[in-house]
Formats: C-alpha cells, structure tokens, sequence
C-alpha cells in the first residue's frame, strides 16, 4: 500500500490529519493526568494509542500502525481495564500531593524537559532532504518489514519471543495464590450441613428478596414473623457494605403504615 | 507539512507521561504514563524511519512494543500481587522497604 507522501513536501491531506488529531492526541494526554478516575485515563490512553496509530499509517508504517490498533488499543489496553475492574476503584485515585511541592518542581521540570526537546529538534538539521519511504517500502511494508526481521533481526527477534514466553510465565507465578485450606468435597459439605449445629439450613441457604414487595439480592428475605434473614444476603455483598437495610421493609411498620394512610 | 512535527508531538507526550509518572499516585495510571512515554518514542522511531528511508525504525518500534507488552503484563502481575497483599494500589502505601 503506497500513501505516497513525499516527506518535506506539503502534503495537504497529511497535514489537515496531524493538525486535527495532534492537538487531540495533546489533550487527550493531558487530559489523562488532570482525571481523577483511572477509568478515565484508560480511554483517553487509549484514543492517544488509536491517534497514534493513525500517524503511523499515515507515515508509511501500515503493519506498525495496525499492530498497534490490535496490540495496544486491543490488548494492553483491555488488560489494563480489566486489572482496574479487579484492583477496584480506591484512595489512590484521589489527586492530594503526598509529597509537598511536588507537583510544582514535576511541571517546572517538565516545561524545562519539553522545552529543551523541542529547541533542539526545531535546531537540528540532518544536512539533507528527508527521503521517504517510496523506495522502501517498494514492495509493500509488510514484505519489507518481514524480509527484514527474519534476515538481519533473526537474532532478537527469537530473543524476543523467549522474553515474551518469560513475561506470561512470571505473570502466572505471581498471580497465581495457592489455597489457604483444601477445598472440601461434596460429600464432605453435605455432611457438614446435617451434622451442623441445626438442621435449619440442610436445604440450602433462604434467597434474599423481599416476597412481593422487593425482590433484589441485596436486600435480606423476611421471614415468616416479619423479621429480615440475615443469611439470605451473600456475604460478599454484605462484607461490600452494599446492603439495603430490610427493617425498612419490616411487614409490622408497613402495615401500620398503610393503617395511617387509611 | 514538515515531518519532523511528529517529532514534536513525541516530544510533548514524552513529557506529559513523565510527569504523569511522577505525580500520579495511582500504580494503574503510572503505568498508563509509562506507555504513553514508550509510545510517544515509537513514534520518533517511525518519523526518523521515514526521514531516514530506511525500515530499520519501523522494526526497532516492534521490538519496543513486543517489549512493551511483556512489561505490561509482568507489571500488572506486580500490581495485583500488592493489591492482594496491602489492598491498595497507590504507589504510596507499597513502602515497606522505608521503615
């Protein structure tokens, strides 16, 4: 696939696309520091990633630029979010300074930093016209970026392969988390729920729900007198904090309350 | 339009991961930061590719991502395992070492 953009010349097309999605791409960065939720900064990571993506297709690396559709806005990203929804929303997403006089010493550092990095490359010349990829990429990207990597870069690359088997087998080790007790058998779990200490709950655990008035999982079931059955809620649920307080749905109070109404 | 104004968006989201790293207290995010800096310098090795006319660039960018990824996932692998073992994931609280 040719774009035939010859590099120094104007490309009007290329050049409507940088000033459109370069700001973005800024923004959408910058954006991604000032949120509070990480949430946030994992789509507007992943629009930089997409704006990226764009660049580099739009700069004659179309096997890079679909890699990094499918790699970084694919999977990274999605691990990414995925490890979020696990780790949970907490007290680190909060933007209090911990370290006093950080945040001003961190941006004067970064505008001295970005400063410098763009003097200089506003400065620098190479001494000679840009080429372009037209020659390069002759006979098409992927061909020359394959013929590449398995004629001169045959060497990392199956250094790369061994790290990236390295990576998925350390991730494994250090998620993995061996039980803390052996996981009890069938038999053993209906033994134990006649043996117990009543035969209350030999059937099984009550549903949680209110009989026709409420019915969800974080609200206990009343039982026969009127009383709410606290171990007909999970009890992740209840450890979550996440849990109606059935006494509002007590039968005595409403019936009273609907003698009030009449 | 001049090429090398690529190389001035890599810089300016070089910088802004950096101090994304830096301030950001959250691992997950500082982690984001760190990819926005490893792909910000992709993107100069896919302008200088394109300056240069020459593929090497473009092959350097997709060993930095293979790496990329291997870093994500082994790092996130960390992150979990200190959730699990301090329930946060701020990289405030993951101070043993200090006391």
């Amino acid at each position: 696939m040719q774009l035939a953009l010859e590099v120094g010349q104007t490309a009007t097309p290329e050049a409507v696309m940088f000033w459109i999605l370069g700001p973005l791409a800024v923004l959408a960065a910058l954006a991604m520091l000032l949120v509070k939720k990480a949430v946030h900064s994992a789509i507007l990571m992943a629009f930089v990633m997409v704006v990226l993506a764009v660049f580099y297709i739009a700069q004659d690396a179309v096997f890079l630029g679909i890699v990094q559709v499918v790699v970084y806005t694919g999977a990274v990203m999605m691990l990414f979010l995925f490890i979020l929804m696990l780790v949970g929303v907490d007290s680190s997403d909060s933007l209090t300074e911990t370290i006093r006089g950080l945040r001003p010493i961190a941006v004067t550092a970064a505008v001295g930093f970005g400063g410098l990095m763009v003097s200089l490359l506003g400065r620098a010349t190479l001494g000679r016209e840009a080429v372009g990829l037209s020659a390069a990429n002759a006979d098409g990207n992927v061909e020359a970026i394959g013929f590449l990597l398995f004629s001169r870069f045959v060497w990392p690359f199956e250094v790369v392969s061994a790290l990236l088997i390295t990576a998925a087998l350390g991730a494994m080790v250090l998620a993995h988390q061996p039980r803390s007790e052996t996981k009890s058998t069938q038999r053993q779990l209906s033994i134990n729920r006649f043996r117990g200490e009543s035969l209350a709950t030999a059937a099984g655990l009550p549903a949680p729900g209110v009989y026709a008035r409420h019915n969800a999982v974080d609200v206990p079931a009343l039982l026969p007198d009127g009383n709410p059955a606290p171990n007909s809620v999970n009890a992740s649920l209840k450890a979550r904090g996440d849990i109606l307080d059935s006494n509002t749905f007590d039968l005595k109070k409403i019936s009273t309350q609907v003698e009030e109404e009449k | 339009m001049d090429a090398s104004n690529y190389l001035y968006i890599s810089a300016l989201l070089f910088t802004i991961g950096a101090v994304g790293v830096v301030v950001r207290r959250n691992a997950i995010v500082v982690f984001m930061c760190i990819e926005l800096m490893l792909n910000a310098a992709n993107l100069t090795f896919v302008t200088f590719s394109r300056i240069n006319g020459d593929l090497n660039g473009q092959v350097m960018a997709f060993f930095t991502m293979v790496v990329a990824a291997c870093e994500v996932v082994v790092g996130l692998a960390i992150i979990v395992a200190i959730y699990r073992s301090r329930r946060s994931a701020s990289v405030d609280d993951a101070s043993l070492l200090k006391r």
